[in-house]
């Protein structure tokens, strides 16, 4: 595939071009899903194409065919000059690319046990037990499903660079809802839509669904009958590791994204409370939040070998000791901002531009656990998985619920509570961290969804995370 | 058995001959399998502008097949965004009845839809079909230039779909749908103005008219102050209403959640403001979309709610089995897990102006946008979300001054409750993600809105 991919380089830059890249890519997917008790739906995608960026001046253009063949690259590289060319009518400063050293090489992700070589009726068998299972213990809907990625994709640079990947993907979760008369309720294993990895199939046996199946359904049911959790202004929140990796997602990862700080998404995703002159200076957290943006991390969901403008992966600091000291760039957006790392960019599909997204975005573990935050608590409530989330388009002020909580008294976790929310503003939240899980309980956990751009892309991050302990925090807000 | 469209060109033809192509392969393999597949071709461009300049500017070709079988009970679909030749047509039958023959009988499988014509609707335009990425620039640099120095950013998009469907039980039909819109904000420093405006026509995009009004509205919304959460009454613009309908649509009349038990809705009962009248219509002119579902199902005019009494649910023809009800079209292509997503809604205005219901408000709120609005509970509906683009405090009539964002913790079916909707604007704006995704809804003028946050925390 690399003819088709310099095809279309060489035709890009022939229409005028000063810079082009283009990335061919076949993928293909497949979905399954149960609900109790029966597979519902076996979907299987495939798709194949080639992108081509183009660079006239500091004006890009990009197009894409869904067809990997030269001749398809070649019109894709004249389609994307000439929009390139368009763009210069309402054109900004001259920028230059961040200098990247051009590079030849492959990449695989791990994976020991290929996810299409499983037979489907295995999966099946899987997810419909899971669901019967939740069905038996108190669910009144049960859904599992699985999901199975897998991407080619060869990048051409007209710096030389030439980058092949393979990359395998997959995962599966459960989750069961029980319906009251006023509200639902809902639990979720692993996590709120599963669990995913740069793995093979090990991955979700690893994860013993069935052996969580029937405590998931139990939990949905209890929660329906337990105390809401109580409305206080300030009190000691402990979260479970899939809660903490969503934090981090919404409200770090977002935010130390460069083209958010640079005003690039300020009509749709947003921008950022962080400001570039205080990057090395900003407190963002307390000193036990040290913060990396790895993309090495062997088997995390943001993992991989070269991000999509051919960069090799490498691991960023982002937070060092609570200090804002690096950011997620890709090659101009850092030029634009004066840094010399890129290394975060990934399109979607072919068809999609490549953009500055997380990669495994993390916290460094502590020295703590769970069991010694909720004994060193006195009054507090611990909460886990993810139920719903939102936060504003600077990334500052944000209001998450979990779908199930706990109360600890002296020391001890008691009654369960639904309905758990709390809110926070981020510095000020993350400077109240004082308790940080350790090594053992450190968890990669997969974000399949993380959607951003426009068009929209469906991103795939990574989110090393342990539990944590925050003091002063609001929580079981109400309208 | 080709039944194209009358008038239709030679791109919807193609996709019908297409998707007949697969159909054939189908019956190759299995002469009694059942199957039904989807084809769309088009074009998709997007010119994205931020700081004042074109930064991102992507157009891509649409070619996409997708083909659901069932067999002896056993269900799987398949889908190829690639070339279409006949070996990747054929490898694309293969695996979907590879995939069917390990999967349990579906109980549930509801069958195919039997030959019906569609509506006749045609929301397409030609020059929007060809609109250039020159032409995307120009409104571009119109909207730029308009905001008279302020900070710019958004998005011109313009797209162009043909749609073919045909299934094994004899239905076949075709359609075709434009979509253009600007989006775009103007930006002081302490405030951001946004102006939108979608069409099937882009030469009815006054890109010039949005850079002034955004501009005009950051100006106005220029170094807000803080206010207290509380219980406000509002005015909430279209986009709001906009975030509202959507939510109501999805966790409510989805026939998935009315059938788990999830939804708020019990049909027949006057659940909603007598001022609120929500239904489904693709032939209204006022908005786009194509006239079938992916299951080849006509999509039907229906009342949701008449007069703020709860009527149609929203149905594929899974969900109608179990409902023992009617498709009401609404089968979304691929995966979906909801069971009836909306298409061409129209949440119907009334006679009020936006400026009068600012006037009538003794203390309350004029909100622009929501922002990121997630559901705490799906069956009250309660949702949590920002404040976005502007919000402005009402005093005796009169907007006072601006306001910082405010967090918001609201149940979404009681916003629209008996007596809590005022009055419902003459101003309906349509809201397009691309042409077969469309809702037209006013503004709306709400006695209470639950404010539980401040931009501090």
């Amino acid at each position: 595939m690399y003819d088709v991919a310099t095809a279309a380089v060489e035709a890009a830059l022939s229409a005028g071009a000063r810079y082009a890249d283009a990335r061919v890519m076949e993928s293909r997917s497949e979905v399954m899903g149960a609900r109790d008790g029966h597979v519902e739906q076996v979907d299987r995608g495939e798709r194949a194409g080639v992108g081509v960026r183009a660079l006239i001046g500091s004006s890009w253009g990009f197009f894409a065919i869904p067809d990997p063949s030269p001749a398809a690259g070649r019109q894709a590289g004249q389609r994307a000059a000439a929009i390139a060319r368009a763009s210069t009518r309402v054109a900004g400063p001259p920028v230059e690319l961040v200098d990247v050293p051009s590079v030849t090489g492959s990449w695989a992700s791990p994976c020991e046990v290929d996810p299409w070589s499983v037979p489907l009726d295995e999966k099946a068998s899987l997810l419909e037990g899971v669901t019967r299972t939740m069905r038996e213990h108190g669910a009144d809907t049960a859904l599992a499903t699985s999901n199975v990625w897998e991407t080619r994709k060869w990048l051409v640079t007209s710096e030389g660079t030439r980058v092949d990947q393979h990359v395998r993907e997959c995962g599966a979760g459960m989750n069961a809802t029980a319906v009251g008369d006023g509200e639902t309720q809902r639990r979720s294993n692993p996590g709120i839509r599963g669990q995913f990895g740069t793995r093979g199939w090990e991955l979700v046996r690893s994860l013993d669904l069935a052996g969580n199946a029937a405590r998931i359904g139990e939990e949905a049911r209890a929660l329906l009958t337990a105390p809401q959790c109580p409305s206080l202004d300030a009190t000691d929140l402990i979260l479970g590791s899939e809660q903490m990796a969503l934090q981090i997602h919404e409200s770090v990862g977002h935010a130390v994204e460069l083209d958010r700080i640079l005003g690039w998404e300020a009509a749709f995703a947003g921008t950022s409370w962080l400001d570039l002159a205080q990057l090395g200076s900003l407190r963002f957290g307390s000193d036990l939040m040290r913060i990396t943006a790895d993309a090495t991390l062997p088997g995390a969901l943001g993992s991989f070998g070269f991000d999509d403008e051919g960069t090799p992966a490498a691991a960023i600091e982002i937070v060092r000791d609570g200090t804002w000291v690096g950011v997620l760039a890709g090659r101009d957006s850092a030029a634009v901002a004066g840094l010399p790392y890129a290394g975060a960019v990934r399109a979607d599909g072919f068809n999609r531009l490549p953009m500055v997204r997380m990669t495994n975005v993390g916290l460094v573990p502590g020295d703590s656990s769970l069991e010694a935050m909720i004994a060193a608590t006195d009054d507090g409530i611990h909460m886990d998985t993810n139920r719903s989330w939102s936060i504003d388009d600077r990334r500052l002020n944000f209001q998450f619920g979990c779908e199930i909580g706990w109360e600890i008294k002296g020391g001890k976790r008691t009654r369960m509570l639904r309905n758990p929310t709390y809110t926070g503003i981020s510095p000020r939240f993350w400077g109240s961290l004082d308790m940080l899980g350790g090594p053992d309980e450190w968890t990669f956990w997969g974000t399949p969804n993380c959607g951003k751009g426009q068009p929209i892309q469906t991103g795939h991050t990574g989110h090393p995370s342990v539990p944590a302990r925050f003091r002063g925090i609001r929580v079981g807000v109400r309208g | 058995m080709s039944a194209a469209r009358p008038g239709a060109g030679r791109a919807e033809t193609q996709a019908l001959l297409l998707a007949e192509r697969v159909l054939g392969l189908v019956r190759a393999r299995a002469a009694s399998a059942e199957a039904e597949v989807n084809v769309r071709t088009g074009t998709l461009a997007l010119t994205r502008f931020a700081n004042g300049v074109i930064h991102q500017n992507v157009a891509e070709e649409l070619r996409e097949v997708g083909v659901r079988v069932a067999l002896d009970g056993r269900v799987a679909s398949a889908r190829l965004d690639g070339p279409a030749g006949d070996d990747k047509l054929r490898a694309l039958v293969e695996g979907v009845f590879e995939a069917a023959a390990v999967s349990p009988v579906d109980d549930d499988w509801p069958g195919l839809a039997s030959p019906t014509p569609s509506p006749d609707v045609d929301h397409w335009d030609d020059a929007t079909a060809d609109a250039s990425p020159d032409e995307r620039a120009a409104l571009v640099a119109s909207f730029v230039s308009a905001a008279e120095g302020l900070v710019t950013a958004g998005a011109v998009s313009t797209a162009a779909v043909h749609a073919a469907f045909a299934s094994t039980a004899g239905q076949a039909v075709t359609g075709r749908g434009t979509s253009a819109d600007i989006d775009g904000i103007a930006r002081t420093g302490t405030s951001d103005g946004v102006a939108r405006h979608s069409s099937v026509r882009v030469a009815s995009l006054d890109a010039a008219a949005a850079g002034r009004r955004a501009a005009r509205k950051a100006r106005d919304g220029a170094d807000p102050g803080d206010l207290e959460p509380g219980r406000y009454e509002v005015v909430l613009e279209p986009s709001c209403v906009a975030d509202i309908v959507d939510f109501v649509l999805v966790h409510g009349f989805g026939g998935r959640a009315v059938h788990e038990g999830r939804s708020f809705v019990r049909p027949g009962e006057a659940q909603l403001d007598p001022s609120v009248t929500l239904r489904q219509d693709v032939a209204d002119p006022r908005l786009g979309g194509l006239a079938f579902d992916a299951e080849g199902t006509p999509r039907r005019a229906v009342d949701l709610v008449r007069d703020g009494v709860t009527g149609a649910i929203l149905h594929d023809r899974r969900t109608a089995r179990l409902a023992g009800a009617e498709s009401t079209g609404n089968a979304a292509l691929g995966p979906n897990p909801y069971g009836g997503v909306p298409a061409s809604l129209i949440l119907e205005p009334g006679a009020t102006s936006p400026a009068s219901m600012v006037t009538s408000i003794e203390r309350g709120l004029l909100v622009t946008d929501f922002w990121y609005t997630r559901v705490l509970d799906p069956k009250t509906l309660v949702i949590t979300g920002l404040t976005r683009n502007g919000v402005w405090l009402v005093e005796d009539g009169r907007i006072v001054r601006p306001v910082r964002n405010l967090r918001f913790t609201q149940g979404y079916a009681q916003a629209l409750g008996p007596g809590n909707v005022k009055a419902v604007g003459d101003d309906p704006t349509l809201f397009s993600h691309g042409p077969d995704d469309q809702l037209l809804v006013p503004s709306l003028h709400l006695a209470s809105w639950a404010f539980t946050g401040g931009a501090k925390g």
